[in-house]
């Protein structure tokens, strides 16, 4: 007896939602039967409000609030009616725990995903700010903020979300038909209609800009080596990128091919490995040591053309992440990878349109820092290179299989004025 | 109807599927065309899908989509092996000129293969395929009672593949695939039921595509045939075992786009005829 008295009483005093059903709920016998998996499930419900459809075609409404022992049998309750077509209403206030350990998330601390996020506190629903997948987020509930937090930044004691209750994922609305975003979201497929691609990136990348939001180039070497790197100089010099990201390489071979008219050692305009060609990357990289950076390099007038130059010359934020192959590296590479996250971290923040080109590792080290709503165009000539990017998270990828060379040069001669003057070869 | 061209065994997303016993091209394709002259036979017009390679299962037209009136809610598919044949399905029905709706992102619809009219109302299976929130999306946008049944068995994963409607106030259903409640909601909203055994179940025979007063289903159930020619039905009965190896018969080959025979609204005389 006593026992059933402590029983109930935990139950009163334990974890209650919301859910709300529609539909034709009567009829379908969803309603009865949503009621009586709470009970099977060893939860109690109370009918808040009922509004039954007047004709056979009216849907009726029901609002139940459920009580279970603890919140974790009202979440598996709710886990189980979500798949009969209710949802929840009025959740709890996120939880919160301060962290134990520096650098490490507490136990069962919330997951984010790259998609709009809001936590729920004092009754309050609050952007998640800074979103980003695989963090976890900080709240700051006096000043009513809550961000995405990656790992490595937690500090001892700082309040982190835990558990789901209290936090609501509010997933993109993507319009089907309006643009390349639309219809082109199948699947990955070299046989996509190339001229239609080309111009819906080039329309999102105009729209990006009239809605004053940065467009950011994420470029692997091939850019260079295919000979493409005048079309992406023409495009920074007329102010369609405002922000790069790259490895060493591509602005290693970008540099030698301004000074010495090589990349890697073959010449661009003849194709042809030019004798002693080998050492120029390494002479590209000395010369910009010896000089303390490309800064100084274009400043001084060694460097006098190409896309790095164009990026000083333009004011173009870069980032240049190293890798442990590195030659040199340049200076101006950025060789401790968490620092080099945080730069690109922050330089995300304004980025409304993303366009990966032929690089696997950058393009998905950028698209886990991208929230979903930021548009992701990936060009490759390896199909798998798209696919992996949509794998990890980044569902909202475009991928579009071609050559980069024609599809920097066509891209360039629709954005940029000089239109017809598409260079040799074309 | 979809011919059969790049149908084949490539991915497994149903319990009939099996990479490794696969299908015979040349038996599928004689079965189809066998469906076919059935159907032609019964004076049926025949609008055909061009098939697409990499799409095996673009056969199944069934799963198009849903048609109501001029209206075509186009599937979105829950398995991404699938995603591809929606603008197929989407494409065919702008050509036809359908005013081609989807249902929002985030949300499982798989047309007339889990959404079938029986008189006004439109019985719905979830669970495997479609889900809860899609259906009363669909009614919301058709104005039409949605009646959502669960679906508990894996092997008949569709709501055609275990309740076929041969008119309004009659069907045939094998009730093992649904759970009490959705037995109760059949039983409670039609009065003339044809309870199908679990054995001839297997053989998809609810999945029967209904001409008229004729059923044309597969081979394997003597005693749906039986009861069907009681309650007045003439039934064909056709070998479609290529394509019960992909978890489909008759039904999932076809999509009626003028309204099936046990459809309120086909009765009403409002067919979009397109």
């Amino acid at each position: 007896m006593a026992s059933r008295e402590k029983s109930s009483e935990a139950r009163a005093a334990g974890s209650g939602e919301e859910i709300e059903v529609r539909g034709h709920i009567v009829d379908s016998l969803l309603l009865p039967k949503i009621l009586d998996r709470i009970l099977q499930m060893g939860g109690t419900f109370e009918i808040r409000e009922c509004r039954i459809g007047v004709q056979r075609s009216d849907p009726s409404y029901a609002r139940i609030g459920i009580r279970a022992d603890t919140p974790e049998a009202v979440a598996e309750i709710i886990g189980d009616l979500v798949e009969h077509g209710a949802s929840p209403v009025h959740p709890e206030d996120v939880r919160t725990v301060p962290a134990d350990v520096a650098a490490a998330f507490p136990e069962n601390f919330y997951s984010t995903t790259n998609q709009r996020t809001q936590v729920r506190v004092k009754g309050r629903w609050i952007d998640v700010e800074d979103q980003e997948m695989d963090c976890g987020v900080a709240l700051d509930a006096a000043a009513g903020r809550a961000r995405c937090i990656p790992m490595v930044h937690v500090e001892l004691g700082m309040p982190i979300v835990v558990g789901h209750a209290g936090v609501r994922v509010l997933p993109e609305e993507r319009s089907r038909e309006t643009s390349l975003f639309g219809f082109m979201s199948s699947n990955v497929s070299s046989e996509k209609p190339k001229a239609v691609s080309l111009q819906g990136v080039a329309d999102s990348i105009r729209a990006t800009r009239a809605d004053g939001k940065k467009v950011l180039l994420v470029g692997g070497p091939a850019i260079v080596h295919t000979g493409s790197a005048p079309h992406v100089a023409r495009l920074i010099r007329e102010g369609w990128i405002q922000t790069l990201f790259a490895g060493n390489a591509l602005a290693t071979h970008d540099i030698e091919q301004s000074l010495y008219g090589t990349s890697l050692g073959v010449s661009i305009a003849k194709g042809e490995a030019i004798e002693h060609g080998h050492e120029h990357h390494l002479r590209a990289i000395n010369a910009i040591r010896r000089l303390g950076g490309i800064r100084a390099a274009v400043d001084q007038g060694v460097v006098t053309s190409g896309i790095m130059y164009e990026c000083v010359k333009q004011g173009v934020d870069f980032v240049l992440a190293g890798s442990i192959r590195d030659d040199g590296p340049l200076p101006d590479v950025v060789t401790d990878v968490l620092v080099a996250q945080d730069r690109m971290r922050a330089s995300v923040r304004d980025v409304g349109f993303a366009l990966c080109i032929a690089t696997a590792l950058h393009s998905i080290a950028t698209g886990n820092l991208l929230p979903a709503w930021v548009k992701v165009v990936c060009v490759d000539i390896n199909p798998a290179t798209v696919t992996k990017l949509a794998d990890r998270g980044s569902f909202q990828t475009i991928g579009i299989v071609t050559d980069v060379e024609p599809f920097l040069r066509s891209l360039a001669a629709e954005l940029t004025a000089g239109g017809a003057e598409t260079g040799p070869g074309a | 109807m979809c011919p059969p061209d790049h149908f084949g065994i490539e991915y497994e997303i149903n319990p009939w599927m099996s990479i490794q016993q696969g299908s015979d091209p040349e038996r599928a394709a004689g079965q189809w065309r066998a469906l076919e002259r059935t159907l032609e036979d019964l004076g049926v017009a025949i609008d055909l899908m061009t098939p697409e390679k990499g799409l095996p299962d673009l056969v199944f037209t069934a799963n198009a989509g849903l048609v109501y009136r001029d209206t075509f809610i186009a599937s979105r598919f829950r398995f991404g092996v699938r995603q591809g044949e929606t603008p197929h399905f989407e494409a065919w029905g702008r050509a036809r000129g359908f005013e081609v709706l989807t249902p929002p992102e985030g949300m499982n619809f798989e047309g007339a293969g889990d959404a079938l009219f029986c008189g006004e109302t439109l019985f719905a299976g979830y669970r495997f395929r479609s889900d809860v929130r899609s259906h009363h999306w669909v009614g919301e946008r058709l104005g039409v009672e949605v009646l959502p049944m669960e679906l508990v068995d894996p092997r008949y994963y569709h709501l055609d593949t275990c309740f076929c409607p041969l008119e309004a106030g009659v069907a045939v259903y094998y009730p093992g695939a649904f759970d009490d409640y959705g037995r109760a909601v059949i039983r409670g909203r039609i009065p003339t039921l044809i309870e199908v055994r679990a054995e001839e179940a297997q053989s998809f025979s609810c999945n029967a595509v209904v001409v008229g007063r004729t059923v044309v289903l597969n081979q394997g159930a003597p005693a749906l045939a039986a009861d069907l020619q009681r309650l007045g039905y003439a039934t064909r009965t056709l070998e479609l075992s290529e394509f019960i190896k992909s978890g489909g018969s008759a039904k999932c080959l076809t999509l009626r786009v003028d309204g099936e025979e046990a459809a309120a609204w086909k009765a009403a005389g409002s067919a979009a005829s397109p």
